[in-house]
């Protein structure tokens, strides 16, 4: 049991250390002096030694790595340029916002896509499952942006059920009434994502309901539906959970254009508009902190397996 | 006692699979039912239990089980109305058994739906019955750490918590090896005997059927040819498609090495020709074979078969 977590949490680390060496190298791959770069053409000396000092650039390229990655262990990911704070600090402003827009979507994912999945699967090939499996191609295809300019232009301009854009903090004033705020983006950002959990719940369930061990369940008289929810449903499941997993950590990047439309202040609009400044130590510091969350998920989503399938304790 | 009564299964908007077939099954009695892979005997089976797959219907006949009708019962339909059980065991004891949970929840699943004031004990008791050492630690055990001769007992454990009237074994040792499949083939003729239980066992080997068996029937493209006790059948076949089974046995003794075989294939369903089924591929067809009704030949003792020339072998002297 043990050597299955130490191995799991292994390899996490092994990755990470990956990364964080193709994070690092990340500032010495842009083309000619990454120091004028950063500051502009119109850069003093005085400023352009200032930082060539605070980045190290002027250590070997060894000692530079050891420097930054022992620096961002005590969490210290650098200052950025452009806000001359932490980055830390900066990335922590957006990390509300998406963390919480990512969970109130996943569980919109979660409540619709697994459901609604299920049913398709029992009521295979009848009207309702082509109906949902038509819904569900339609919401995967359609753009985030597309879906989320019409839940706008319906349910706030239109209905004013709920607030069009921005987001204040659930720590200031309304507290957590202030979660309407993300009532209209996740719903845009879950449609694709639970569209892609239902097809998934549907096709495992139908393909588990096919098993072996399912006819036996229905020879030894129980009820149908405890066939479903306790053989079916339980197998079907190992699939999905490891789709739950990387759709969350997925749901931090792609929440991009979801954060652009509807003006919320999150990680993503950060790494956009430090694109634009090319506030590089901000980029890393997303770039390293997105990785972290993948691998931290799915070593969750790894260890939890071992619950749920007893098998991968031989493996 | 169970009994099948011209029973016929067909795919909906399809052919039939199983064509006018009847057969008895009586308490302590193992009927052997051979025939080659579509002839049509496992869907036969899966009709008797009321596990048929959407799409293919039970349109002919009836099953009757100690005089109640259970025709179109699913098990969990028999055990609401509290009829006669059917149990059944598989061919894949790898596959048979639900991966993620214990044996011992696979079995008590199947007790509480069969006899709910059962104490704990009744699970250990079952696996006692089939024989499995150390019972009260593999109650613990996940399939996956048991073997498949262990599964397969397992399987017939879940089947024996029904307390049936009737247990269906489609194929149950065909995955195993041979010292296993002795095992296992011995504890089924036991449990018969001592349970006072009917066995329909599914074969495609007639050594098996020969150890095992009282009674045989032999099913060719749905339909049955031939019925007999195993003595009868074994000595002096009637059907030519009996005969011709027989004949593809080796014979260790006659030293010759090459196989007989039945020339052509069994037909599909859907393509089966008119009249006697097995005519295109008989040596002994002829032009009244290929059209019409087959008369029943009766030959000593309960032996029936379907055909117009059957097989008449001179009494051994």
């Amino acid at each position: 049991m043990s050597r299955y977590v130490i191995r799991r949490t292994g390899a996490a680390i092994m990755t990470l250390i990956a990364a964080s060496i193709v994070i690092f190298a990340f500032i010495h791959l842009i083309p000619g002096d990454p120091v004028y770069v950063m500051l502009g053409d119109g850069a003093t000396p005085e400023q352009v030694a200032a930082l060539r000092d605070r980045l190290g650039l002027d250590e070997p390229l060894v000692m530079q790595y050891l420097i930054w990655a022992g620096n961002a262990l005590r969490g210290d990911l650098g200052v950025s340029i452009f806000f001359e704070t932490p980055v830390t600090q900066v990335i922590a402003e957006g990390a509300e916002t998406s963390i919480l827009l990512a969970s109130v979507t996943m569980v919109w994912i979660i409540l619709i896509g697994v459901p609604v999945g299920i049913l398709a699967a029992i009521r295979q090939g009848t009207l309702i499952d082509q109906g949902l499996s038509g819904l569900a191609m339609l919401a995967a295809s359609l753009p985030t942006f597309w879906v989320g300019l019409y839940l706008i232009l319906i349910f706030a301009a239109g209905l004013g059920w709920f607030p069009s854009s921005g987001y204040p903090s659930i720590f200031e004033e309304g507290g957590l009434v202030n979660l309407r705020y993300l009532v209209l983006p996740s719903l845009a950002l879950a449609a694709p994502n639970a569209a892609l959990i239902l097809r998934l719940t549907r096709a495992s369930m139908l393909d588990v309901a096919r098993e072996d061990y399912i006819r036996t369940a229905r020879a030894k008289g129980i009820r149908p539906t405890r066939v479903v929810l306790r053989h079916i449903l339980r197998n079907a499941l190992l699939a999905v959970v490891s789709a739950f997993g990387f759709t969350f950590a997925a749901l931090i990047s792609e929440a991009v254009v979801t954060e652009t439309v509807f003006a919320l202040p999150g990680i993503g609009r950060t790494v956009v508009q430090s694109i634009l400044r090319r506030d590089y130590p901000v980029i890393q510091g997303v770039i390293l902190i997105t990785v972290c969350l993948y691998l931290v998920i799915n070593l969750i989503v790894d260890l939890s397996y071992r619950y749920l399938d007893p098998r991968v304790e031989l493996e | 006692m169970l009994s099948v009564e011209n029973l016929v299964v067909s795919v909906r908007r399809g052919p039939e699979i199983v064509r006018d077939v009847s057969f008895e099954i009586a308490p302590g009695e193992i009927l052997g039912l051979v025939g080659e892979s579509g002839s049509g005997k496992s869907m036969t089976s899966l009709a008797l239990m009321g596990l048929l797959s959407p799409g293919i219907d039970i349109t002919g006949g009836a099953v009757r089980l100690d005089g109640t009708d259970i025709t179109h019962l699913q098990p969990h339909q028999r055990v609401a109305r509290n009829c006669g059980k059917v149990a059944m065991i598989f061919q894949e004891p790898m596959t048979s058994l639900n991966p993620v949970l214990r044996i011992r929840e696979q079995l008590e699943e199947a007790i509480n739906v069969h006899d709910p004031r059962a104490g704990p004990e009744r699970a250990r008791e079952l696996l006692d019955m089939v024989r499995i050492p150390d019972a009260g630690h593999q109650l613990n055990a996940y399939p996956h750490e048991l073997s498949g001769g262990m599964r397969q007992r397992v399987m017939i454990a879940i089947a024996l918590a029904c307390r049936p009237q009737v247990l269906i074994a489609d194929e149950p040792t065909t995955a195993l090896d041979v010292t296993v499949q002795r095992q296992v083939l011995g504890l089924i003729r036991e449990l018969c005997d001592s349970l006072h239980m009917g066995v329909l066992f599914i074969t495609h080997d007639l050594g098996v059927v020969a150890q095992l068996a009282d009674r045989v029937a032999v099913m060719y493209a749905g339909k049955l040819c031939e019925r007999a006790d195993v003595g009868p059948l074994f000595r002096a076949p009637l059907h030519p498609y009996t005969n011709g089974l027989l004949a593809c046995l080796p014979d260790p003794e006659s030293g010759n090495a090459a196989f007989e075989t039945i020339p052509g294939a069994a037909p599909r369903p859907g393509a089966i020709p008119e009249g006697c089924p097995f005519s295109p591929r008989c040596n002994r067809a002829q032009e009244t074979c290929r059209s019409g009704p087959v008369p029943e030949a009766h030959g000593p003792e309960r032996q029936v078969a379907v055909c117009h020339f059957p097989v008449r072998q001179e009494a051994p002297a």
